[in-house]
């Protein structure tokens, strides 16, 4: 079995699935139990400053968005920070520390934008042992109406600023949580890389209303017949943070950043993928408060059968190895030419595809009256729709065609040279081939 | 209480409890979390073949998505468009042969959307409510004779009164529905589910219901003819086969419609008599619901003898496993040969291709009851001209006489079950419109 124990900026864990700041990681007895589940590691919920405690809303908080079956796809939230006092949390990390130091516990803080208050807490957070602090420059409701979680994140230099005043003094690893609630996601990143982060997680919950209520006529989570917007995460997310992970990591501004991949991670594969995209480790949260904490199980076992069938025997084979092909659109191929191909076995002829082609796209696919789907390769532009509707998996796929065959749909022989937008005739400023 | 060994025919073979049990509703409709799982797995298909496959051509994909988004009234609203009987259909429709077998989730996991009973959720929606959901047109000052109550008769009825027409419906049995009331098997239509949808039916008005009027003994069709604008006859098939050999006439030969019609109109299962070995001669949907209703009532030893392979048997598979499931055995290539006191001998046959054939090995089973099931036919013709022992039709059910429509069992074409009725009785009734009103 392919060895999972990964390093991330020194700390050791057993395994690349971390809890996410959340809920699941709110108090002792959660994380002694998903420690016990098998979990690599933890960042404990955000911490607030000395004093009283923020308060939560005494009605929903969550609001959600389902797939077929009732599936949760997105989860969105109005919960605010550790609602329980400093020195409660901070007693329980260093018992569960000590108790588990093979595994990784990490403090998330949030304090205001002033550098006091920081001093204050990162000495006390330093001796609860904590492997490190992920400083939390997220969340985007409440505490960024007091100025702090996503108030921080979209400015960069607030960002530059508090993490020096971490790095001034707290001599474990900084990690920087990023907000998705901005323009460029690079930005923040190389601010917290000129602040000296030793590392960035992202992303944390997106903007969000999840569903009005059409009775009383107000958004959902509902408190009192109001609602606010919420953080939005859970399967939907993860395309949205992929795209960030991959912008950052192949960004030569930060290139070499070490990353902590967060959102929508459900399973293995959403692990292996967003490793392969440049995250040293991934950290889950919505798919374990669908789940629960024995969804780890799967994670573990099927990451490892993926390592060991393609033979990685470390994590740190692979991670980062999709990101040399991740590139502009203007870089893409415009000499590959694929076709759609139904498979007519596996074929259950329910038309979606010939709905799909014939009603939106290249009137492709032609239908018999006995209902049978082919592609019509002289009209099809390989464009993927018929592949993504269709309900069969693997039915339809998509073919690359054969340098030296001829398009039937161009007319043009497929080139084995690459050729892309920025030398195209039709591109008003192409650059003239050497 | 008798014991279903208590030789000969006997009552109250089973308890109360039992046979309630037993005739409680085959499929019990689905909850509200069931409707949305099985709503959930409908793919909207693209010209969808379970709609090809529905004789009324209900949109399926639609009303599914109408129930998967909270608008079950719509729904039901859809179904009734295309079928005013779609609450009968959703409970008798063998859904097996129809739409879900052409589902494509049958294809890709053997297993349909549950198209039946959303059908019934969705119409059970729509009934729940108190008022009609049709009204009718402006009148048009024409009228109808609609002769059978049956599900033609009902369907075409509909149709045009909404359209604006007046219609007469006669029936000669005491009570309207047809074998909708009289014939379908009771643990498919409970709780006078039958009789319920009638009045509904009736509540858009302009359809005047007169029971116990037969064509033939009380109206002649020249007469109706004369009186009416056009006539639509949905008179089904009344009649049944004989089974043309020795003891066909003993006491304890019955038709199987017969029994069944007693049991439909029973009020005490438990006082109905049936025997201790009974034997069905027949292989359809009428067998079937004989022999299991027997086996329900407290029977010992149900056998259907069908003269055929199973493969040629006008039951469904789905039907053919029910019976199984109650215990009813399926015996195959057997005909009968003789019916004596007490037993029954059958034949053995087979078809070398050039038809069926006795063997001579003759087999005998003891038996107390023996229900005929081979086929119903044609009571009344009035006078039009008849094909293959239905009255010949063409079009959307135009006879032979001009200004009269037939659908339904009476008519040529189609395969006799309720929404194959219904179809034909709603495309007459259009096409009635459409003669009526030329020229207005
Ligand atoms: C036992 C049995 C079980 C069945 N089970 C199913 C099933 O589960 N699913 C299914 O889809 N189909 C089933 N069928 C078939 C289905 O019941 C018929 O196809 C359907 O009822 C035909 O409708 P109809 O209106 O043509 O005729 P009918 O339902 O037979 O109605 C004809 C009406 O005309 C009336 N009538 C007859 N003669 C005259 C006359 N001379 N004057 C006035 N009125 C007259 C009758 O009283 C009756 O009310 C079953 C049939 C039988 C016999
Ligand atoms: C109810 C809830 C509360 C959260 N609270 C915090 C928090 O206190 N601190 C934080 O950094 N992130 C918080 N998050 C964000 C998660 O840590 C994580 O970034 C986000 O949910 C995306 O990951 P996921 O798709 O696996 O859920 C919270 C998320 C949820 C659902
Ligand atoms: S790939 Fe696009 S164009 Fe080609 S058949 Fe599929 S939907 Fe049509
Ligand atoms: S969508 Fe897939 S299963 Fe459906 S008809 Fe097209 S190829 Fe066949
Ligand atoms: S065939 Fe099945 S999946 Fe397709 S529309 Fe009909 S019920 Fe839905």
């Amino acid at each position: 079995m392919a060895d999972l124990t990964t390093d991330f900026l020194g700390i050791k864990s057993p395994n690349p699935f971390w809890l996410a700041s959340a809920p699941p990681t709110d108090k002792e007895y959660n994380v002694r139990r998903a420690f016990e589940a098998g979990w690599g590691g933890v960042v404990w919920k955000t911490l607030g400053a000395e004093g009283p405690p923020v308060v939560n809303v005494n009605g929903p908080r969550y609001g959600a968005i389902y797939g077929a079956d009732r599936r949760l796809l997105g989860l969105n939230n109005i919960e605010l920070i550790t609602d329980r006092p400093l020195e409660v949390n901070l007693e329980e990390m260093a018992r569960v520390k000590a108790d588990y130091p093979d595994r990784a516990l990490i403090a998330s803080i949030m304090v205001p934008c002033e550098e006091q208050a920081w001093k204050d807490i990162l000495p006390r957070v330093e001796e609860t042992n904590a492997d490190g602090i992920e400083l939390n420059f997220g969340c985007p409701h409440g505490m960024a109406e007091r100025g702090m979680g996503s108030a921080v994140g979209q400015v960069p230099e607030y960002i530059e600023m508090v993490v020096r005043w971490c790095k001034k003094y707290y001599d474990r690893p900084v990690i920087v949580k990023l907000t998705p609630n901005i323009a460029d996601i690079r930005k923040p990143a190389q601010a917290a890389k000129n602040g000296g982060a030793d590392a960035v997680s992202l992303i944390n919950t997106i903007n969000s209303i999840t569903s009005v209520n059409l009775d009383s006529m107000a958004p959902e989570p509902m408190i009192d017949g109001k609602g606010t917007h919420g953080g939005y995460c859970g399967p939907a997310v993860k395309p949205i943070a992929m795209n960030m992970v991959a912008e950052i990591a192949r960004d030569p501004a930060t290139r070499g950043l070490p990353i902590s991949g967060i959102g929508g991670v459900t399973t293995w594969r959403d692990a292996a993928e967003f490793m392969a995209l440049g995250c040293g480790n991934v950290q889950v949260c919505t798919a374990v408060m669908t789940y629960g904490f024995k969804i780890v199980d799967e994670m573990k076992s099927g990451l490892s059968q993926w390592m060991d069938e393609k033979g990685y025997t470390s994590t740190s084979d692979f991670v980062g190895k999709a990101v040399p092909n991740v590139t502009d659109w203007q870089y893409l191929n415009l000499n590959y030419v694929a076709k759609a191909k139904i498979d007519q076995d596996a074929c259950i002829s329910c038309g979606r595809c010939y709905a799909a082609c014939e009603d939106t796209s290249h009137q492709a696919i032609a239908m018999t009256a006995d209902r049978t789907f082919s592609v019509i390769d002289e009209e099809c532009v390989a464009c993927n729709l018929c592949v993504d509707v269709c309900p069969v998996e693997n039915c339809i796929t998509m073919e690359a065609m054969a340098p030296g065959t001829v398009d039937p749909r161009t007319g043009k022989t497929v080139q084995t040279e690459y050729a892309n937008w920025t030398t195209h005739p039709n591109n008003p400023g192409a650059v003239a081939a050497e | 209480m008798t014991s279903p060994t208590a030789p000969g025919l006997a009552a109250g073979r089973l308890d109360a409890e039992s046979i309630a049990a037993g005739f409680a509703d085959l499929h019990a409709p689905l909850d509200p979390h069931e409707v949305l799982v099985a709503a959930d797995r409908c793919y909207f298909c693209y010209d969808a073949p379970c709609v090809t496959a529905c004789p009324t051509s209900i949109d399926i994909p639609l009303f599914i998505r109408q129930i998967a988004t909270g608008t079950s009234a719509a729904a039901g609203q859809t179904i009734f468009d295309a079928n005013i009987l779609g609450g009968m259909c959703a409970r008798v429709c063998p859904t097996e042969d129809l739409c879900e077998g052409a589902c494509v989730r049958e294809a890709a996991e053997g297993k349909p959307v549950e198209i039946g009973r959303l059908q019934r959720h969705a119409t059970d929606t729509v009934m729940a409510r108190q008022e009609h959901p049709f009204v009718r047109a402006a009148l048009t000052g024409k009228r109808v004779a609609v002769v059978g109550a049956g599900p033609a008769g009902l369907s075409c009825a509909h149709r045009l009164a909404m359209l604006g027409h007046d219609v007469v419906m006669y029936d000669a049995r005491i009570k309207p529905g047809g074998l909708n009331e009289y014939g379908i098997a009771a643990y498919k239509s409970t709780n006078g589910f039958a009789q319920r949808e009638v009045d509904w039916l009736l509540g858009i008005g302009g359809i005047d219901l007169q029971t116990g009027k037969a064509l033939g003994a009380d109206l002649s069709l020249d007469a109706l003819a004369e009186e009416f604008d056009a006539v639509f006859l949905g008179t089904g098939l009344g009649g049944v086969n004989a089974l043309g050999i020795p003891g066909d006439d003993l006491a304890g030969v019955a038709d199987a419609v017969s029994f069944i019609a007693d049991l439909r109109q029973s009020t005490d299962l438990t006082t109905l008599p049936v025997g201790r070995n009974v034997v069905v001669i027949g292989g359809g949907m009428t067998a079937v619901d004989a022999a299991v209703q027997s086996k329900l009532l407290g029977a010992e030893n149900v056998t259907i003898a069908y003269r055929r392979g199973r493969d040629a048997m006008g039951a469904s598979r789905y039907e053919q496993d029910l019976a199984a499931s109650h215990g009813v055995k399926l015996m195959f290539h057997v005909q009968p040969h003789a019916v004596r006191d007490g037993a029954i001998d059958l034949e053995y046959t087979s078809d070398d291709g050039t038809g069926l054939r006795g063997t001579g090995e003759v087999v005998s089973l003891a038996v107390d009851q023996v229900f005929r099931a081979i086929g119903q036919t044609l009571t009344t013709d009035g006078g039009l001209v008849v094909e293959g022992r239905k009255i010949k039709i063409s079009g959307a059910g135009r006879t032979t006489r001009s200004g009269v429509w037939a659908g339904g069992d009476c008519a040529l074409g189609g395969d006799d079950l309720t929404v194959t009725a219904v179809a034909e009785g709603r495309d007459a009734a259009m096409d009635i419109h459409a003669t009526l009103m030329e020229g207005n």
